[in-house]
This record gives structure tokens, C-alpha cells and sequence, in this order.
């Protein structure tokens, strides 16, 4: 009960912050509620499935290079054209990459997303012709439901429309991971995550479960991906480097990949802890690597699991 | 030739990072940080050293001293750090390297500043020479013999010394030997620093042939990465293999269309992970 007031209470935060909020602090709520999506997605591989991919970002660039490609290079302004493309390309992606990942665990899982993600990377990089090379390329305005907003003031559109676009999109992609984790199919992926033998012996295709999960967290990243591109209106390789892929784990475990929401918690905290020691000293990466150092060592059920006192099953726990 | 010298200094890395993960099963995703570490301090020592009036045809001996001592930043590290999360999951393993990673670009970055540093002018002190018609720096011969001679210690050390046998025990099972008396703590420790260490030096060696950036360890470790997975993870011959697969293919595709250097690389990984994930010489099945 608790839990639906808190969640009804952030649903509201969310929705008068425009009205209230200033105009700086808004522009940061754009980036926290891509990386939401993006790790809800990443989640249902992280905590739920207990399979840690390093190569995650590959999926967040697919997804901003689409809304790159598309404005620039086509007609194409429909955010909502941009959403489903990214979703269908990563999908695609993700099937046969997915396909490969998932037959290994632990290590080699990790091993195998990072040399997918820097091919991609390094792809991104060098085809200067056809993605920019280091400077990355420029994603154009993108229409909302059919409106074409160009004429709006570029702040007034991100804090205005933009800003309940992107809640609107964050809260479909909340609700529909909320039914996915809730359904059989992810009570399945907790299963497999405990115990992967027991899930087989009980008839659970643990390979094709995986690999949905995969799949469906690819979707997931690309989603959010795309969402980042408008407000900088820009997207370069660092988002698919492999760094990129360690700071959204990070996010998880700051959140507590044990909890649904915990995730989301992660991101918020990690965008605007990021905005604030960076305004303060240059060095947000040393600030934040003892963070991660502390949180790895002492707290490894993340904030949420500062609220909760169950004791929290760790990612990968099963032994294959 | 280049591409050889270029594999020398990966086998140091790799050999790190194949000796920690052999032993601790821990991927260290911060060995490429160490090698950005001892290249940064290698090229304050050899600016200290010629400040000194030190003469510059002696620039190895301060570089590789202090490439190594920069290796005991392990002792450091592991006592400090990894020796919380030994019996934690390996995720959590590898989250505390990349904390390592991320804290130690920018300690990096507040010690030395963004500009790239280099030792300018000392690469060519050795001179060159002509080998099978293509003009070498000596400098490069004198890493690669290096990178050889560390190659040969190893493997005389696992297989040799008693140090190396228990070693080599703890890695084959860590129960029995611990059973056995062995000091889990102390063979952490050094094996860490080992590893650490050779990171370090590699670091250093390679600083005067190319300038020393504050991403230049995020970017090796990729590399070193793909090393280990094409050689075997946790295997010394599979580093050196591997290395110099790595090393002639890039020098190879740099001459030939550079636009799939690296690209090549990954994809010949993703080839061995899927067809052989425990790499050419690899005995750790999945």
C-alpha cells in the first residue's frame, strides 16, 4: 500500500514539476528519464535474469544513432516513428547478437556484450562517411504526436512538451515491465536467475528465456536511447563505449537492481549527484568511483535496499 | 615491426591481467588504468632523471624502475579494496575494477592534467637499424627482448619455483590449498601485485614510442581484453599468442585499410568466443 502512495506521489511530483521547477533542474529530468527506460530494460537482464552486460551502450547508440539517422538523412520528424524504428532495429540486433550471448553466463556473458558493443563502437567511430566519425552527427527537432514544434523556443520545447513525452514514455515503459516482471514469464527469469539447473529440470527453456530477456531489454536501451538524443541534439560513439555500458550498471546497483524500481531511483540520483559534484570539482569520475567502491564493498543492495530489510538474492547467484 | 613492438607491450598487460584472473578469478577491468599509471609516472621519472642531468642513453633504467614500483600501488589496491569482495559474487567483482577504473582516470588526470605528456626526442636515443630491409628503432628491439625475457621469468617462475607451484595450486583449487597451509592472504596480495606490476611496466615501456594520454588505459583494455580471449583466459602461453595476434593484425589492417583495424579485432574475438569461448589455449570451460 505504502508502495502505490510513494508511486502515486512521484507520479504527481512528476507531472506539476514544470510549473514549479526551475528551468535547469527540468533539462535534467530529460537525460534521468531516458536512462530510466534504459534501465528498466537493463534490469530485467541485471536483476532479474542475473545476467550483467557490458555491452549495453551498444544498444543505448542504436537507438540515438536511429533518431540521428532518421531526421537527418530522411524525412522523418515522428518521435513516435523514431521510438518504434529504434525499437525494431534493436530488436533485430538484439535477436542474433542475444542469440549468441546467452548461451554463456558470468564472465563470458560479460566478455561477449563488451566485444559486441565496441564492434559497434568502433564502427560508429571509423565509418566517418556514414556516421560522423568522433563528432558524431545532429538529431533535428523531432515532431510530437504529429505536431511539428519548430517554432517553439529550443528550452521552452525541452521543459514544455518534451519533458511529458518522455514521462509519458517512461511511464508506458514502467507499466509494461511492471506486467512483464509480474507475468509467468518473469517469474520464469527469477527462477532461471536462482537456479538454472532446477529451472531446466522443471521445463523452462533457459536458453530462449535468456534470450527473450536480452532481447527485450535491447528494445528497452533503444528506447531510451533515442530519448537522449533530442535534448542535446546531438549523439557521438562515447554513448555506445564500453564505459558507458559500466556507468549504467552502476546506476543499477546505485538504485538496488534487487528492487523494480530501484533502478529508477539509481538514475535519478546518479544525474543529479553527477550535475552536483561536477559543479563543484571537475572530478566527478574519482567522487563516483568511490561511490561505486563503497556501494560494491558495503551496500551492495543499493539505496533501495536501505529501505528494504529482505534479504536480497545477489545477480548470478546460481551456479551453473 | 611495429606491430611486434606493439604485442610486447600487450603481452605485459595481458600477462597482468592473465595472472589475476588465473589465480582470483577476477577480471580486472582496472589493468588498463595501471598501464596509464606507470606511463605517467615512467615520464615523470625519466624527466626527473634527465633534470638531474641524468644521461639520456640511461632513460631505460629509471622508466623500468619506475614501472615497477608503481606495481605496488597493487598491494594497495588488493589489501584496501578486492580483499572485501572475494567471497561476493563476480559482478561485484567486476564493478569494484571499474570504480578503479573511473577513480583512477581522474587521479590521473588531477596528478598529471589533460594535456598529453610525452619524453620527446628520447625514442630515437638508441637509434635505429635495418632489419629484413625496413628501418627499426632500437628502442623497439630492446621492448620486445624485455617483453620476451618477462615472458621466459614467468614461465620459470610457475613452473620452477616453489612460490610458483603454490601458485599455480591455488589457481587449480583454492580449497586444497588452503587446506594445505597455504596463506590465501599473501598469495592474494602478491599475485595481485604481479599482475599490477606487470601493467605498470608495460605502461612505462611503451611511453617513449607514443605520448601518454589520461583514456589511453580504457582504451588498452579492450585491447587486452581481446588479447586474453583469443589466447585463453587465465592462460600465460594464451596471452602470448594472443598478443601477438592482436599486435601483427592491427599493424596489418592499419596498412592495408585502417578503417577495420579495431573492428577486426572484435570480430575475431566474438569468433573465438562463440566457436571456442576458452580461447586457443584456455583450460577454464564455461
Amino acid at each position: 500500500m505504502t508502495g502505490r502512495l510513494v508511486l502515486g506521489a512521484v507520479t504527481a511530483g512528476v507531472l506539476v514539476l514544470p510549473l514549479v521547477a526551475p528551468t535547469y533542474q527540468l533539462t535534467l529530468m530529460l537525460p534521468f528519464m531516458a536512462y530510466a527506460v534504459i534501465l528498466l530494460g537493463l534490469n530485467l537482464l541485471f536483476g532479474y535474469t542475473g545476467l550483467v552486460s557490458f555491452g549495453h551502450a551498444l544498444f543505448i547508440g542504436i537507438g540515438a544513432y536511429t533518431g540521428a539517422v532518421l531526421t537527418t538523412h530522411t524525412r522523418v520528424r515522428s518521435l513516435e516513428v523514431i521510438l518504434l524504428t529504434a525499437a525494431v532495429a534493436a530488436a533485430a540486433v538484439a535477436a542474433p547478437v542475444g542469440a549468441l550471448c546467452v548461451r554463456y553466463v558470468k564472465i563470458y556473458f560479460g566478455m561477449l556484450t563488451l566485444a559486441f558493443g565496441m564492434v559497434f563502437y568502433t564502427f560508429l567511430l571509423k565509418f566517418y562517411g556514414i556516421t560522423g566519425g568522433d563528432e558524431g552527427m545532429r538529431v533535428l527537432r523531432p515532431w510530437l504526436l504529429g505536431q511539428d514544434l519548430g517554432e517553439m523556443p529550443k528550452v521552452a520545447y525541452l521543459v514544455g512538451p518534451y519533458y511529458y513525452y518522455s514521462a509519458a514514455v517512461l511511464a508506458l515503459a514502467t507499466f509494461g515491465m511492471w506486467r512483464i516482471v509480474r507475468s509467468p514469464f518473469g517469474l520464469c527469469l527469477r527462477t532461471i536467475r536462482d537456479n538454472p539447473v532446477k529451472a531446466e529440470s522443471l521445463g523452462i527453456g533457459v536458453v530462449r528465456y535468456r534470450w527473450y530477456a536480452f532481447t527485450i531489454s535491447a528494445v528497452y536501451a533503444a528506447v531510451g536511447g533515442a530519448l537522449l538524443g533530442p535534448p542535446t541534439g546531438n549523439v557521438d560513439p562515447t554513448l555506445a563505449y564500453w564505459t558507458h555500458s559500466g556507468n549504467i550498471v552502476f546506476m543499477t546497483l546505485l538504485g538496488g537492481f534487487a528492487h523494480f524500481f530501484g533502478p529508477v531511483l539509481g538514475a535519478f540520483v546518479f544525474i543529479y549527484l553527477q550535475d552536483t559534484v561536477m559543479s563543484v570539482v571537475p572530478y566527478w569520475r574519482l567522487v563516483f568511483g568511490a561511490i561505486l567502491a563503497f556501494l560494491v564493498i558495503c551496500a551492495p543492495g543499493g539505496l533501495m535496499g536501505l529501505f528494504t530489510r529482505r534479504r536480497h538474492p545477489t545477480p548470478g547467484a546460481a551456479r551453473a | 615491426m611495429g606491430g611486434i613492438f606493439h604485442a610486447a607491450i600487450l603481452f605485459l598487460v595481458a600477462a597482468g591481467l592473465q595472472v589475476i584472473f588465473g589465480v582470483q578469478k577476477i577480471f580486472n577491468l582496472a589493468c588498463g588504468s595501471f598501464y596509464a599509471l606507470g606511463a605517467y609516472v615512467g615520464i615523470s621519472a625519466v624527466q626527473a632523471f634527465i633534470g638531474a642531468g641524468g644521461p639520456p642513453g640511461l632513460f631505460l633504467l629509471p622508466l623500468a624502475l619506475a614501472g615497477l614500483l608503481v606495481g605496488l600501488v597493487g598491494v594497495v589496491v588488493e589489501r584496501g579494496l578486492l580483499r572485501f569482495v572475494y567471497d561476493r559474487d563476480e559482478t561485484f567483482q567486476l564493478l569494484l575494477t571499474f570504480a578503479l577504473v573511473l577513480m583512477l582516470e581522474d587521479a590521473i588526470r588531477m596528478t598529471w592534467g589533460t594535456a598529453p605528456q610525452s619524453t620527446a626526442g628520447l625514442y630515437l636515443v638508441y637509434g635505429q637499424v635495418r632489419l629484413l630491409g625496413a628501418t627499426v628503432p632500437t628502442y623497439n628491439l630492446v621492448v620486445i627482448g624485455a617483453s620476451l625475457a618477462i615472458a621466459a621469468g614467468i614461465g620459470w617462475f610457475l613452473t620452477r619455483t616453489a612460490f610458483g607451484r603454490i601458485v599455480r595450486a591455488t589457481a587449480e583449487n583454492r580449497e586444497m590449498a588452503e587446506a594445505l597451509g597455504v596463506n590465501m592472504a599473501s598469495v592474494y596480495a602478491r599475485v595481485f601485485t604481479l599482475g599490477t606490476a606487470l601493467g605498470t611496466l608495460g605502461g612505462a615501456l611503451v611511453i617513449p614510442a607514443t605520448a601518454a594520454m589520461s583514456e589511453m588505459g580504457i582504451e588498452l583494455i579492450v585491447e587486452a581484453f581481446a588479447v586474453v580471449v583469443i589466447g585463453g583466459l587465465g592462460s600465460m602461453r594464451g596471452a602470448f599468442v594472443g598478443a601477438l595476434v592482436v599486435g601483427v593484425l592491427r599493424a596489418v589492417a592499419i596498412s592495408v585499410y585502417p578503417e577495420l583495424e579495431m573492428l577486426l579485432i572484435y570480430l575475431i574475438v566474438i569468433g573465438v568466443l562463440v566457436l571456442r569461448p576458452r580461447g586457443i589455449f584456455g583450460e577454464v570451460a564455461v
